[in-house]
């Protein structure tokens, strides 16, 4: 019922652990697909090791998740082990994700991540938590994204997914681009920039003040990107952002998703969320009468 | 979060101090707080004792959270989150044996308090005897027994407060659990012997923390891949030894494996 096929890749349901969920150890990973994902995304990968902000770097609130870690990671060479060592512990899809500072430094990770065995690259270059450490985030500039695409897409040996940002106001003509440049599908999308302040300690909560922001707060938001992406590209849409019940998950699919990523759900719903949110996109389904996914792809464009 | 002020401090040991705050924190032994002192960190710390109005956090002082906190006052503020985690397990019926690694008694001190009334058998170890901990308020808690051992022989037993367990475990047929905090090397040792005089056991298992609600995977243990903030830190033996990096190796803050 949930079977879906991505850029001829069979998944067994569309939930995929968003990059940066549940970090970057092949261990965990695999912890998250007994509890119910039909694949993983690691967390972003750098070429050297990264410890990340100090604390606090992420907290949660009833209707919202807030983060900065600063994208702490072991390095590729680490990362590749972990990649391989999640390989060997189960054979569901896994996406591999990278950052980097320029578009060279980006093909050359692509090219060294392929040594790891992924089934597909995200390329993330749409984190808010690391300030001008990288100049403006890539994900608003469309000269950039083609670069960045284009040296991606020459080193990589698996397809690849471009990953946005909610911040840039024309992330549908961002998404063409990309397309344009080679990309095969597009994750919409990243945290949206936010901050909270402690009223007592009178100043911002997390240590890099600034953070992303995810779970159901976000959710609205990145549904109107799916919508506005799907009208504007062809290639496939992992739709990401806040989707925490069963019903967000179909209105995704609705608004154009192919996969979706999950990440903020574990903290409002416990590791088993993933199981959660298809039992419930099954039991919808049922009631609708809605026998594959592929069905209500894409309906809510009327 | 709660932003609290510090009640009392007391001096435990020459690298050791107690923060005292005034809070009905409602935690379990065992379980942990995440402390922040805005602008420098936030980082778990286990809760030493906590009697519905007051909780205390004995800390070692080691970075640059630690520095600041013991550079603070009565009346100074820090936030408060929490409690997180698991618990050791609290039945009178039990002969405890609590076995104790330098500042690791901080938490078994509170299950002492807590456990009141069971028999129990308190193994302290440390280095010195200036590494030792809570010597005078354990003495106190009745039907315990304190057992300090040290590795330069200036208190108590010379070597290892491992040592101590095989003759505690033989002396009797009471149902007895075994519970350890310490260093990773030495709750090894403990769960080994556990496992050859098959003896229950609580292991407090410590691994780097960010979020402490088990979404960022900094704590995950191999191969089960579960998080320590949620499913630890507490675990009994049964998972203590299906944890396959125990005893082996953790991760640093960058996520990269670092041996014991």
């Amino acid at each position: 019922m949930l079977t879906t096929n991505f850029l001829g890749k069979s998944f067994t349901n569309p939930i995929v652990v968003a990059s940066g969920i549940l970090g970057v150890t092949g261990a965990s990973l695999n912890n998250a697909i007994k509890n119910g994902c039909g694949g993983v995304t690691v967390k972003s990968i750098s070429k050297e090791p990264r410890t990340g902000h100090p604390n606090p770097t992420m907290n949660g609130y009833e209707h919202f998740f807030i983060n900065a870690v600063g994208l702490s990671n072991p390095g590729i060479d680490k990362a590749i082990e972990e990649l391989k060592k999640f390989k060997e512990l189960s054979d569901v899809p896994l996406l591999g994700s990278i950052f980097a500072g320029t578009p060279e430094e980006f093909g050359e990770m692509a090219e060294r991540i392929c040594e790891a065995p992924i089934d597909f690259l995200e390329i993330d270059i749409s984190c808010p938590n690391v300030s001008k450490e990288f100049g403006d985030p890539f994900a608003y500039s469309i000269s950039a994204v083609e670069k960045i695409t284009k040296a991606v897409k020459e080193k990589s040996t698996v397809p690849i997914s471009i990953k946005l940002s909610p911040n840039a106001w024309n992330i549908d003509t961002i998404a063409k681009a990309a397309e344009a440049s080679g990309a095969d599908a597009i994750t919409a999308v990243n945290t949206v920039s936010g901050m909270m302040i402690d009223v007592r300690a009178r100043r911002p909560i997390l240590h890099n003040k600034q953070g992303g922001v995810s779970g159901p707060a976000l959710f609205p938001i990145a549904l109107k990107c799916v919508y506005d992406i799907y009208k504007s590209v062809k290639i496939p849409i992992i739709g990401t952002g806040g989707i925490t019940t069963g019903e967000d998950a179909l209105a995704m699919i609705m608004a154009g998703a192919t996969l979706l990523g999950v990440g903020s759900a574990v903290y409002f719903r416990g590791a088993d969320a993933f199981k959660k949110i298809t039992d419930e996109m099954e039991v919808i389904m049922k009631e609708e009468g809605i026998k594959n996914l592929d069905e209500i792809r894409g309906s809510a464009h009327l | 979060m709660n932003f609290l002020k510090i009640s009392k401090i007391e001096q435990e040991n020459p690298f050791v101090k107690t923060f005292y705050f005034n809070f009905n924190l409602g935690s379990k032994p065992g379980q942990f707080v995440m402390l922040w002192i805005p602008g420098i960190d936030q980082k778990p710390f286990s809760i030493s004792s906590d009697d519905g109005q007051t909780f205390g956090l004995t800390i070692f002082k080691r970075g640059p959270l630690t520095n600041k906190l013991f550079e603070m006052n009565i009346g100074d503020r820090v936030g408060i989150s929490g409690p997180y985690g698991t618990a050791f397990t609290v039945d009178q019926n039990l002969h405890y044996i609590m076995v104790a690694g330098g500042y690791g008694a901080a938490p078994l001190s509170l299950l002492a308090q807590r456990t009141n009334g069971a028999k129990i058998d308190f193994l302290a170890g440390g280095r010195t005897k200036d590494n030792l901990l809570f010597e005078e308020k354990l003495s106190k808690i009745p039907n315990l027994i304190l057992h300090l051992a040290t590795d330069d022989g200036s208190r108590g037993h010379k070597g290892y407060v491992t040592d101590l367990i095989p003759s505690i475990i033989s002396a009797d047929s009471c149902q007895k659990l075994v519970v350890t905090c310490g260093p990773e090397l030495m709750q090894k040792k403990v769960l080994d012997i556990c496992n050859e005089y098959n003896v229950d056991c609580e292991v407090s298992i410590e691994r780097y923390m960010k979020c402490g609600v088990g979404i960022c995977g900094q704590c995950v243990v191999d191969d089960l891949g579960i998080c320590m903030c949620k499913e630890g830190p507490v675990v009994n033996r049964e998972l203590a030894n299906k944890i396959f990096e125990f005893g082996k190796y953790h991760r640093d803050k960058s996520g990269a494996v670092v041996s014991f």
